[in-house]
């Protein structure tokens, strides 16, 4: 008897299988292969997620790797480039740059129509079942190209109607377009406020075009941001839940940042990412060629800390491509270039998505129950001492990365009031410059994770293990492939013990750098100014 | 007059839906205008909408190989 797919699936659930266990019985029942690739498809949280959200916005956050840290670990988001066209200018961004190894907002390797990002879509729904959102950032801003970016909206809600819809805008023409975005149910729109001053706002758009004329200075930021504070409170409104991101431009608009995160909160937007400026010559915007430096490590989490009293702030963002694909953090966009979805026969299968979410969220359940044992490890212990880690791990919230191999680390802030407490991630890999040899990539690393005591890995050769300890970095190789926070809590315990009995002395640590492979900062430089 | 479109057009896509004219399409990895169609905005706007929505510099320029536009009297 032949099966159909939901029942291959349905079994499949009831067997107990993993989820990347279902899609290789559903790749079987189908005669085929699945692409996956086992080792990233992460599977755990850190924050219980849940926190204290109202019910009704934990549905439409809990599966939104952008909207909630704890979901980034489990599902997965795409960018179709449909959107080329902008309206305004900014001086982070060059609309020149087409590149396929650079990661930064703005950038793509090819755009698409809105068929062809329909037909994409489908392709990747069917290949990663838990990708669950599809958002249009770009090249340009969608909502300057809101024909294409609606066209692209109208036909996947018709073919992946499980799928949930959203757009990320400087917010310009926002207020024009907040009914439109409500009619396709895009329940999550991100602005970009960067200031809520004219005079701040002056130094980083050199003009808008709005109603037919081109508007320079101060004018040009003061309609910006009266309209992008019109468009978020439409938004609020409606019920439709906004993630506002800043660019921090230390000298620039650093300060000014917290003021934007009271302007914005007290709008309604739900969640604030402060995110380091990118920047370098090579990319040829106005403030790579200005040398204007992004924030350092500690200076971007001193900020996030301070507004976070404020709202919620989103600390994971990796500042992706206009046409990313996959997990926050990997990229999988080669494998669905249009020439290989063009060939590809797509057929999109809620059956097994549905089956495949439905073990992600068995995991996430378990993750989030042993979560809860874990801070029991620091019951009774109170220390005013805080420590960073680093940890390599790719995926299944453990420690399963080999040092060597690691594009990117995770840091952890470790206290006794909060456990372990994830506050960000270091890259540590390079783009278009080549590549590196081994001791410069080391050099790298250190830069990247200075102002953390330990670095947990899954492995880790001698030679780098004393490099880095010579740097004041403890590599830690004993909690291979267990449980990131439990195994952090117990290290951090033991350390405080050091400490009180004085076996341990306790150092502050210095600062370190966001993406040492693309911006050289000074981290001592900045620390003398 | 006519707006000419330069090599260092990023194909962006921007002034397309902007012309009044209908003058402005997509050619081979850039855009271009069609000298017969544009009339740099005279009758529209102040000022011609593909050159005021152009993000590159020198990109999107007034074509001096054509007279300048006469509206009808």
């Amino acid at each position: 008897m032949e099966l159909s797919e939901r029942e291959v699936a349905e079994a499949a659930v009831k067997a107990g299988a993993s989820a990347d266990e279902i899609m290789k019985k559903m790749a079987e029942h189908k005669g085929c292969e699945t692409n996956s690739d086992g080792g990233k498809k992460a599977s755990c949280g850190t924050e219980a997620g849940q926190n204290d959200l109202a019910p009704e916005i934990w549905e439409k956050v809990k599966n939104h790797p952008c909207y909630s840290e704890e979901a980034h670990h489990h599902y997965a988001r795409m960018h179709v480039a449909v959107a080329p066209a902008c309206n305004i200018q900014c001086n982070y961004c060059n609309r020149k740059y087409d590149c396929a190894n650079e990661s930064r907002p703005g950038v793509v390797s090819e755009r698409l129509t809105p068929e062809q990002a329909a037909k994409k879509v489908l392709a990747v729904a069917s290949t990663i079942p838990q990708m669950t959102v599809l958002g249009i950032a770009g090249p340009g801003d969608p909502l300057a190209n809101p024909e294409k970016t609606f066209k692209t909206f109208d036909l996947i809600a018709k073919t992946a109607p499980d799928i949930k819809l959203c757009l990320s805008t400087n917010g310009l023409t926002l207020p024009d377009h907040v009914d439109t975005i409500a009619r396709y149910n895009v329940d999550h729109v991100t602005i970009t406020v960067n200031m809520v001053d004219a005079e701040v706002g002056a130094k980083i758009y050199p003009w808008i075009f709005y109603k037919h004329k081109r508007y320079t200075g101060k004018e040009a930021a003061q309609i910006l941001t009266d309209r992008q504070m019109q468009g978020l409170e439409m938004l609020t409104a409606r019920g439709i839940l906004s993630k506002i991101n800043s660019v921090m431009i230390p000298g620039v608009n650093d300060q000014h940042l917290v003021e934007v995160n009271k302007a914005v909160k007290s709008r309604g937007a739900f969640l604030h990412n402060i995110m380091p400026l990118i920047s370098a010559a090579e990319h040829g915007t106005v403030f790579g060629l200005t040398g204007q430096r992004g924030p350092t490590a500690q200076e971007l989490k001193r900020l996030q800390d301070s507004c976070e009293g404020e709202m919620n702030m989103m600390r994971h963002c990796r500042q992706c491509r206009a046409d990313a694909v996959g997990l926050l953090g990997e990229d999988r966009s080669a494998e669905f270039t249009t020439e290989k979805i063009m060939e590809m026969d797509v057929n999109y299968d809620l059956a097994t998505r549905q089956a495949y979410q439905a073990r992600v969220e068995e995991e996430r359940l378990a993750v989030s129950g042993a979560k809860a044992n874990e801070l029991q490890i620091l019951a009774g212990v109170e220390s005013d001492i805080k420590i960073l880690i680093a940890v390599a791990t790719k995926g299944s919230g453990r420690i399963n990365e080999h040092f060597g191999h690691a594009a990117e680390f995770q840091i952890y802030e470790l206290s006794t009031g909060k456990g372990a407490h994830f506050i960000g991630h270091r890259r540590v890999d390079l783009y278009c410059q080549g590549g590196y040899g081994e001791e410069d990539a080391l050099e790298t690393v250190i830069r990247a994770i200075k102002d953390c005591h330990a670095v947990f890995v899954a492995k880790i050769g001698g030679c780098p293990k004393k490099d880095l300890l010579a740097a004041g970095i403890e590599a830690v190789d004993e909690f291979a492939h267990e449980f990131i926070e439990k195994s952090a809590i117990t290290y951090f315990k033991r350390y405080l013990e050091g400490v009180k009995d004085g076996s341990i002395i306790h150092v502050e640590k210095g600062d370190a750098e966001i993406r040492p492979g693309e911006v050289a900062v000074d981290v001592a430089a900045v620390a003398a100014e | 007059m006519s707006l000419k479109i330069a090599a260092s057009c990023v194909n962006c896509s921007a002034c397309e839906p902007e012309c009044p004219n209908e003058a402005i399409s997509a050619a081979d990895g850039i855009y271009v205008i069609d000298p017969a169609k544009c009339t740099e905005c005279i009758g529209f706007h102040d000022d011609p909408q593909c050159a005021l929505i152009c993000p590159i510099e020198e990109t999107c320029v007034i074509d001096n190989n054509y007279p300048r536009y006469q509206p009808a009297a």
